[in-house]
């Protein structure tokens, strides 16, 4: 195990190939990553999907911390740390040891982005997940603020959800008017950590063929090297993952 | 606590200098005796007219009934192990042990962040990650470590409760069978804790004497605490309530 206390910014030594993308809500990030992945898998690539928050046993305590607003900015952000760390060692790791791709939508600098704006420590939050990996490749869709609300509020959503919008910060009684503020001070750490860990700055405003052409140019150009690594002969699992909607936190 | 710190990053949103309170830590490895001990402690404070708050490991609300399930899943990676007790920490830290010693209480932990600081250490071989988790920990006022030797505490173990799977770390494989486990996960915990209590300056009891005389130890121990800065509640006894805990 490594002694460093930052996370690393050194490649990772497997053969398999990690891409993230990142993102504020309504940024578009899951629907282009959702078409990377289809893609992928036209092209015969064995591709494995893990998504923030998702692991069974933290999304339970998530719920119930939400439930009955008992979380703090540490609790919350240890939370997503612990489902970060279950999901790294049982669904990122073995695929990337076995030389397969996986995609992740959102990584650690989610919790960089949101968790400082929440109140942690910067420098604390970094130490926590000193022991990620390196993504391969690191997308940042990058969209003003009004463009997500509207983005949010025409679709099938309509109304903002308690901790998406920041409420547990009292930044305003109105929901939307606190989802604006609260995802304008994510925008503006998501700035610095584009510069810090130099993600790939996309332009969320884009037309989604626009934006989906230049990821699959991007992520063509960067698989050049690779040897896809699958189990099965041929079998190509294409459209098994559906157009749902957007699940965020 | 006058000079209350963090151990590392602290909570940046919360400023602990108003804590009026004394944070006492009781650590040991499973067994020693430490609940007994400090239900004893919270008697003898509390007929004095201290309030008293006790706190102990992986009892928070947000986090006890997730922390068993894990155990019966068995977790694997070490990560996930200290995440998911710094968690109950910081639950338990934020909701019971600051608001508590901003009125005033005594809190009594029983264990402490270097409970989880030994469990990673052993497992991890690498101490620097667990500490900058527990970062945010506030510093106790005292830390009394309840110190018995392996060859004790396996008799005494095997006379009261048995060995679990946890306690006997067979996560890590350490042994053949439960007890060769239990045994040498212990011995690692003990060593590790016999280090802190250099580094931190832990107040050790020999837990292998009678719990009158460890008791009595643990008193003297706490005896100047309170009379460096507590005062006695000045309400008339009776009128003075009991917090619940």
């Amino acid at each position: 195990m490594s002694t460093q206390s930052t996370p690393p910014m050194t490649p990772h030594p497997y053969p398999g190939k990690l891409i993230i993308v990142e993102g504020i809500d309504g940024s578009g990030k899951s629907t282009q990553l959702l078409l990377l992945h289809k893609w992928l898998e036209s092209k015969g690539h064995k591709v494995f999907f893990t998504e923030w928050n998702s692991s069974e046993l933290v999304k339970e305590t998530t719920k119930r911390g939400k439930k009955n607003k008992s979380l703090t900015p540490t609790t919350f952000s240890l939370l997503h740390a612990t489902d970060f760390a279950s999901r790294l060692y049982h669904e990122i790791l073995p695929p990337l040891k076995a030389g397969m791709i996986v995609l992740a939508d959102r990584y650690m600098y989610t919790a960089f982005a949101r968790d400082v704006t929440r109140g942690v420590s910067p420098e604390w939050i970094r130490k926590l997940y000193s022991f990620a990996i390196t993504p391969d490749m690191a997308f940042y869709f990058k969209v003003p603020i009004e463009v997500a609300i509207s983005r949010l509020l025409g679709g099938t959503r309509g109304q903002f959800k308690y901790y998406e919008a920041g409420m547990d910060m009292n930044l305003n009684q109105d929901v939307t008017e606190s989802f604006r503020l609260f995802q304008s001070s994510i925008l503006a750490q998501y700035k610095k950590i584009v510069d810090e860990f130099q993600l790939i700055t996309m332009d969320a405003t884009k037309d989604i063929e626009t934006q989906q052409n230049d990821m699959r140019l991007l992520v063509g150009e960067a698989l050049k090297d690779y040897k896809p690594r699958r189990g099965t002969h041929g079998r190509r699992t294409v459209f098994w993952r559906r157009f749902d909607v957007p699940k965020s936190e | 606590m006058v000079d209350a710190r963090y151990f590392g990053d602290g909570l940046t949103y919360l400023n602990p200098s108003d804590l009026k309170g004394k944070l006492i830590a009781i650590e040991g490895t499973d067994g020693v005796g430490r609940s007994t001990h400090i239900e004893m402690l919270q008697e003898w404070l509390e007929v004095q007219g201290y309030g008293v708050v006790t706190t102990g490991w992986t009892r928070s609300n947000l986090m006890s009934k997730t922390i068993e399930m894990a155990k019966e899943g068995n977790i694997l990676d070490r990560w996930s192990f200290s995440l998911l007790y710094a968690t109950d920490f910081a639950d338990r830290l934020e909701h019971e042990i600051i608001p508590a010693l901003r009125s005033g209480f005594i809190v009594l932990a029983d264990r402490y962040i270097y409970t989880a600081l030994a469990r990673d250490f052993v497992r991890s071989g690498n101490r620097q990650w667990a500490r900058d988790v527990f970062g945010f920990a506030l510093v106790p006022d005292l830390v009394c470590y309840m110190r018995i030797d392996v060859e004790t505490l396996v008799l005494r173990v095997i006379e009261t409760k048995g060995m679990n799977f946890w306690e006997s770390g067979m996560d890590l494989r350490l042994g053949n069978d439960l007890y060769d486990s239990f045994k040498k996960y212990q011995s690692l915990l003990i060593e590790e804790f016999d280090k802190m209590a250099e580094e931190f300056h832990f107040e050790v009891t020999d837990a292998r004497k009678s719990p009158d005389e460890i008791q009595e130890e643990l008193r003297a121990k706490i005896q100047p605490l309170l009379t460096s800065h507590l005062k006695s509640p000045e309400l008339p006894s009776d009128r003075f309530t009991q917090p619940t805990s």
